[in-house]
């Protein structure tokens, strides 16, 4: 990898690496007792690591002239393995917390292992772990094929998925150490967002570059959504964590946001995550790698604008919908509801379009679980958003809300639609990416898939059930007009299904670790002697440009 | 001709990243902005006190343990949570609250008045293992809280960033926070009289965890716990409210 690199890019790796370390040193100098001494030596390590890789390979042999007209893919390779890792980690504490729920006494007399600190490493595991590697890595990979140019850059697509990775890891060892916002998708602390942003702004600036270098007249679709996606998740990130450190020695901060406004800019923030992070993001590699595997082109192009400006425009009203019949004021709720309810014609929009690209290639849905992978996260991506419209409607939410409802309606579209079109489109672009013929086993890719399916199904039936029961059993009224159960008549009611619930996840996990193992002995497996078709970009015209 | 634009559009990458900020930003604006403006937006409770030292290092304990995920802090304006739970929430009741911790997910029940229901023995027995007095719960135990010294040395400033932030501590207050989260927790102390004076003579000054030398972050915690929904009477003055507001003896 570090043969890419020209030999003064190589001391500008050092140099930021050392940077790197000496901002981690100083946050150990001011942090010391305090936890933000821990991570002041965390950041100095991950650093120290960068740096001992970058010298032990300074004097590698050079690459040669022609670079440019080449895909820089090494990037997208570490950023799939690190996917792949953080899938592994983030589902396994999903399991364990879920475990705990039905068996509260699996965890140490500790801090750092109870249902409270492990939660939020599930959630940034598997949304901020695998999900964003994933995202890094697949927008790498389509604005280069899409644009028929090289990245932008040598050393910035390693600056932000490296820089991305340790904010990854200062927030998930913060939580287990004790350091938190509390902020739902938000949990990490002031010097971690401040880190968060120079690696995203880089990442845009980088995205934009290549862009900029494209040898076809118009941006092609996935680019618009990986380009909101980059976009307002920066405005999302800096907007909700405006915070005051008590000091710049310790780990904990105070939002600027009080009470009632830190309601709705936490769900401003926190359902847009969902919009822009969860959709936007995967919409982008669903609009490269549905087609390209189905080898048909996207069924419509006015579907694809229509959806596209819906979703942005219409999303970022949406998050009240999360404070029904709270004291937020009932013109925001409603506000929130309608364009909610709006919210389900650009989705359907967009996941009809993906369906209906499949016509003419369904004989492939059925022979290739590859495939199958995305159409089934497109089915998903259409049932979670009906649901999604459906709970914000304030008598329906009057039931679900606070109940497992919500979590099965967020399982539902992460299990179903994020990680399965996130592994459709792996499997799309490992072997092409090692310039492998295929995967290492069809088959394997056909086990994950139903153990994918399986999972994610008994998790929602589960969650459904145990939702809509603890919705009425908290409502139900006796002839006598009180409250028929205590709230420890309906947790009791729930044991069953937080059980199946865990079984589920623990079915997901071990697909996930079935794609593990197929990725890796497809990596080692032996590449074609020649590349099946050339997979290079246009050369420059002018050379030098 | 909606087309015939966006094939102009999309062939500029400085114009969609316009756009979309332009797309994105309104939702946004509208929603949040007039919140800061309409003034209905916060109800007015002459009341309203600010959270003790002891008390705001409890809510952090309350924050870092991840409470909120199973306890939500917000009783809707539906008939059985206001039977259940007590009058509905009021937006000024979670002024001084940074971060808000209304919740939305209650695998445990809404704790937004539950300071006064239990005694701060029961707290303590049930955060050291809830089944001992819950047998069906499946809530996790906090034995480490008992055997956590509280670190106090730095509350002052956590209250001067409250206080830059705009919540009203006196100077006096930040710079006695430290003796005044001791003295909470310590009755019977000179530290502890100092807390009467400073937050009112209704603060709740008790050995919370039942040991009068050591101050915990148990003590912290179930102090937080005894003083929601009591900050103000808000609630029980300005909406239906089907009990009286609790007794803080009780």
């Amino acid at each position: 990898m570090i043969r890419q690199l020209t030999s003064s890019e190589r001391q500008n790796a050092a140099v930021i690496a050392i940077a790197v370390a000496i901002v981690g040193l100083a946050m150990a100098a001011v942090g010391r007792t305090d936890v933000l001494g821990v991570h002041g030596v965390m950041v100095m390590l991950f650093a120290g690591a960068v740096l001992f890789y970058v010298l032990s390979g300074l004097y590698q042999p050079e690459p040669t002239e022609d670079r440019e007209t080449s895909y820089y893919d090494d990037p997208i390779k570490v950023g799939i393995v690190l996917s792949m890792a953080w899938a592994v980690f983030g589902m396994f504490m999903g399991v364990w917390v879920a475990a705990q729920l039905a068996w509260p006494n699996l965890a140490f007399d500790a801090g750092w292992s109870s249902f409270g600190r492990l939660r939020p490493t599930h959630t940034t595991g598997v949304i901020f772990g695998f999900g964003g590697n994933a995202l890094i890595a697949t927008s790498f990979h389509v604005v280069q094929r899409t644009s028929r140019a090289r990245l932008a850059g040598q050393l910035s697509p390693w600056f932000v998925l490296l820089g991305y990775n340790l904010f990854c890891l200062l927030a998930v060892s913060g939580y287990l150490i004790g350091v938190t916002q509390s902020k739902e998708y938000a949990e990490a602390e002031w010097y971690a967002d401040i880190w968060l942003v120079i690696v995203w702004v880089t990442y845009f600036i980088l995205y934009l570059r290549t862009i900029a270098r494209r040898k076809e007249p118009h941006i092609y679709v996935a680019n618009w959504y990986f380009m909101a996606f980059i976009l307002v998740v920066a405005i999302l990130h800096i907007v909700n964590n405006l915070a005051l450190p008590i000091s710049w020695g310790h780990a904990k901060s105070y939002t600027v946001w009080p009470g009632v406004q830190d309601a709705m800019v936490q769900w401003w923030y926190g359902h847009n995550a969902v919009a822009f992070f969860l959709t936007a993001g995967f919409l982008g590699m669903l609009y490269y790698y549905l087609p390209v595997r189905a080898q048909r082109p996207i069924f419509s192009y006015r579907l694809s604008i229509l959806s596209f400006w819906g979703i942005t425009f219409f999303y970022m009203w949406a998050g009240s919908h999360h404070l029904h019949y709270t004291a937020l004021p009932h013109w925001v709720q409603t506000l929130g509801m309608t364009f909610s309810v709006m919210l389900l014609v650009p989705s359907w929009a967009s996941a009809g379009n993906a369906l209906l690209t499949l016509n003419g290639a369904w004989h492939r849905v059925r022979d290739d679980a590859t495939l199958r992978f995305m159409m089934a996260a497109a089915v998903f991506y259409g049932i979670s958003t009906f649901e999604g419209s459906f709970l914000a409607i304030r008598p329906v939410n009057s039931l679900s809300h606070y109940t497992d409802w919500t979590v099965g309606h967020v399982h539902a579209g992460a299990l179903g639609w994020v990680a399965l079109i996130t592994f459709g489109s792996l499997y799309t672009l490992v072997p092409s990416l090692w310039k492998r013929e295929r995967m290492y086993s069809a088959a394997l890719v056909e086990v994950h898939f139903w153990l994918a399916i399986a999972g994610t199904l008994i998790y929602v039936f589960a969650m459904w059930n145990s939702g809509i029961i603890q919705g009425l059993m908290w409502r139900t009224y006796t002839e006598e007009g009180a409250l028929a159960y205590s709230f420890v008549d309906s947790l009791v009611a729930m044991y069953p299904y937080y059980i199946a619930r865990a079984f589920g996840g623990l079915l997901f996990l071990i697909g996930a670790v079935v794609g593990c193992y197929n990725i890796w002995m497809t990596v080692r497996s032996a590449p074609l002697a020649a590349p099946l078709n050339a997979d290079v970009p246009i050369a420059p015209a002018v050379a030098g440009e | 001709m909606p087309e015939i634009f966006h094939r102009k559009l999309e062939r500029s990458a400085i114009g969609l990243v316009i756009a979309i900020i332009a797309a994105a930003s309104v939702g946004g604006i509208v929603e949040i902005a007039p919140l800061f403006t309409i003034d209905e937006t916060v109800e007015e409770a002459p009341d309203m006190r600010m959270y003790t030292p002891l008390e705001l290092a409890g809510r952090n304990i309350y924050v870092r343990e991840g409470c909120y995920a199973c306890h939500s802090q917000m009783i809707r304006t539906l008939r059985d949570e206001v039977e259940r739970y007590g009058p509905y929430s009021l937006a000024v009741e979670s002024k001084y609250d940074r971060p808000m911790l209304w919740g939305s997910k209650r695998t445990g029940p809404d704790l937004a008045r539950v300071g006064g229901k239990y005694s701060d023995f029961w707290h303590v027995a049930h955060l050291t293992n809830p089944r001992d007095v819950v047998p069906e719960s499946n809530m996790p135990a906090y034995r480490w809280l008992a055997r956590t010294s509280l670190k106090m040395e730095d509350l002052p400033l956590h209250l001067a960033a409250q206080k830059a932030l705009g919540v009203p501590y006196t100077d006096e207050m930040v710079e006695n926070a430290a003796r005044d989260a001791y003295g909470q927790a310590t009755p019977d102390t000179d530290f502890a009289a100092g807390v009467a004076t400073r937050y009112g003579d209704e603060t709740q000054v008790s050995a919370f965890d039942g040991v009068k030398t050591d101050v915990t972050e148990m003590d912290a915690l179930v102090a937080y716990l005894q003083i929601l929904g009591r900050l103000t009477g808000a609630a029980y003055e300005n909406t239906a409210a089907p009990e009286g507001k609790p007794n803080p003896e009780g």
